[in-house]
């Protein structure tokens, strides 16, 4: 039996001793899509986070292709929120792409022609092209969130962690994402989004991960996404429960 | 023509100023400009420690005191903000203060205590440029070429550190590693600028020229070297105005020297500067409903 592609045992993390994640068990076997989706301060991004090592675990074990997720990141890839950077730092689009491919690259070695047209390969990819030499901040929140996803791109990794890539983006970006996430998936690429918009998770996901500090539930959309889950999920917080019931009337309507 | 110690003083104020354009450049983007104010204050009190421990005035030792206490002042930033969770501004007002108090404390006792020789720790406090040695020249030329070869060698793990902390980690870079190389040069550039601009003004060096560059480019590395070529130029025409007119010190005045680039690229630098942004800001007056109606027409599409 080959390993799991992502394997995270029993993880617990705590901010300032109070449990943000607790027990966190999850196992992705098969290549495809993962929402993960939760109430605010369910720990949707610290879930992500803490298996890249950016926060630290309080207990908890999690590998990657049956090795310490650690030793793995080069096949690992990561697409933060838009908000983690200055994004008035003196940088072009294609430089920004550019970086994707430093990892593979190494101390010292500078990227050369074969990395250039990589990121102007995955620039094209994202539909931005017509902007590599523009400075970063002077791009919509769509385009600068599709040009953390051409940086991505340019890690060539086979798992993909993506931090709300379709927070407050126009509907052009959104579909272009979900385009990408989709062929992503076709070539047999992990791809584990935190998501926040519950409308969307039947028509684009395979997996759900439900998470509310614990893990309320996971496994394939069809029989995970149900409205008894999203309840146990959300409780009784009654802003999301139109949102939810839409999502459910959804799913019915595409299964 | 002017004399072989203005020479030795320009020549020493130009390579301090390019060093800290280029230094200051990354210190300022990886938003640790303040790091090097800690250094510079913290260094007084290691000088003063140097000299009372080997009785020495001889400058590597003085400064490597100097260094010592610089860097032992941010570590203790560094570990305050851990143990104590105070936002970073009050952390860095606490040390800065409480090592400058010390170094203040302890050059007063040294100049009543060893009253009978000449010992000229104050000058540390604000610089003195002017009886700059050649020995003084050549550590600064050492420190610019060391900066220099591990700017140009790890520019790239630089870049990224500087911009996305989280992606250089995500990637296996120590991003702790580059941010303790980019602390070092930070602490090694003020230092070797102590005895020219002083604990109290070297750290302006490092942020002004920077900060000025970035409002002519959008890249990085033309910012360097903008940074660089108007740090060199605060020091040298600092030093020659202090040259000309007697009584005028030469530290203050290349930071004024600076603070005039600054000031005048805020006001004229294309694009970024407030003079092109106000005449883009009038002919776009009707920018903002133009938007909104380009995003009615979007939603509607």
């Amino acid at each position: 039996m080959t390993a799991a592609i992502l394997d995270i045992h029993d993880m617990t993390v705590a901010y300032d001793r109070r449990p943000v994640l607790w027990n966190i068990d999850y196992t992705i076997s098969e290549p495809g899509l993962t929402a993960i989706v939760g109430p605010n301060g369910a720990g949707k991004s610290t879930m992500i986070r803490s298996v890249m090592g950016l926060v630290p675990m309080v207990s908890g074990e999690v590998t990657a292709w049956g090795q310490p997720a650690g030793s793995q990141l080069d096949r690992i890839s990561y697409v933060p929120q838009r908000g983690s950077v200055d994004w008035d730092f003196p940088i072009s689009v294609f430089e920004t792409v550019l970086m994707g491919t430093y990892g593979a690259l190494g101390w010292f070695r500078r990227p050369g022609r074969k990395q250039k047209a990589l990121a102007a390969e995955c620039l094209e990819r994202v539909g931005m092209q017509d902007f590599a030499q523009r400075q970063i901040g002077r791009l919509s929140g769509g385009q600068q969130q599709r040009v953390f996803l051409a940086r991505a791109l340019a890690q060539q990794a086979d798992l993909y962690f993506m931090d709300e890539p379709m927070a407050g983006v126009d509907a052009a970006t959104e579909r272009i994402v979900f385009d990408l996430l989709r062929s992503l998936s076709e070539e047999g690429r992990t791809i584990v989004v935190v998501h926040h918009d519950l409308r969307t998770v039947a028509e684009y996901f395979d997996n759900v991960v439900l998470l509310n500090v614990r893990v309320v539930a996971s496994g394939p959309v069809a029989t995970t996404f149900t409205s008894d889950n999203l309840q146990a999920t959300y409780g009784g917080r009654l802003t999301v429960l139109d949102q939810m019931a839409e999502a459910v009337q959804k799913q019915k309507e595409t299964t | 023509m002017p004399g072989s110690q203005t020479i030795i003083v320009l020549l020493g104020t130009l390579l301090l100023g390019i060093a800290a354009g280029l230094v200051g450049t990354f210190a300022v983007l990886r938003k640790r400009a303040l790091v090097g104010d800690v250094v510079a204050h913290s260094a007084l009190p290691g000088l003063c420690v140097a000299f009372m421990l080997l009785e020495s005035r001889s400058i590597l030792v003085l400064l490597s005191g100097a260094l010592l206490s610089g860097l032992l002042g941010a570590a203790c930033v560094s570990f305050l903000k851990r143990v104590t969770r105070l936002r970073e501004d009050a952390v860095l007002g606490i040390v800065l203060s409480v090592f400058y108090g010390g170094g203040i404390a302890l050059t007063r006792f040294i100049q009543n205590t060893w009253r009978s020789e000449r010992v000229d720790l104050e000058s540390f406090i604000i610089g003195r440029a002017a009886t700059m040695l050649q020995e003084d020249v050549m550590q600064i030329g050492i420190v610019l070429t060391i900066a220099a070869v591990v700017v140009v060698l790890l520019f790239k793990e630089l870049k990224l550190v500087s911009f996305d902390e989280q992606f250089c980690r995500v990637q296996g870079w120590s991003s702790t590693g580059l941010d303790g190389l980019l602390m070092l040069l930070t602490a090694i550039t003020v230092i070797v600028g102590l005895p020219a601009a002083g604990v109290i003004l070297t750290a302006a060096l490092l942020i002004i020229p920077a900060a000025a560059a970035r409002f002519w480019t959008d890249r990085l590395s033309h910012m360097m070297m903008i940074a660089c070529a108007f740090g060199g130029l605060s020091g040298v025409t600092g030093t020659l105005i202090s040259a000309r007119i007697a009584g005028l010190p030469t530290g203050p005045l290349i930071v004024l020297t600076a603070a005039f680039i600054f000031v005048a690229s805020w006001i004229f630098a294309p694009h970024r500067g407030v003079l092109f942004r106000a005449r883009e800001g009038l002919d776009t007056s009707l920018l903002p409903w133009v938007a909104e109606r380009q995003e009615d027409d979007g939603g509607a599409a």
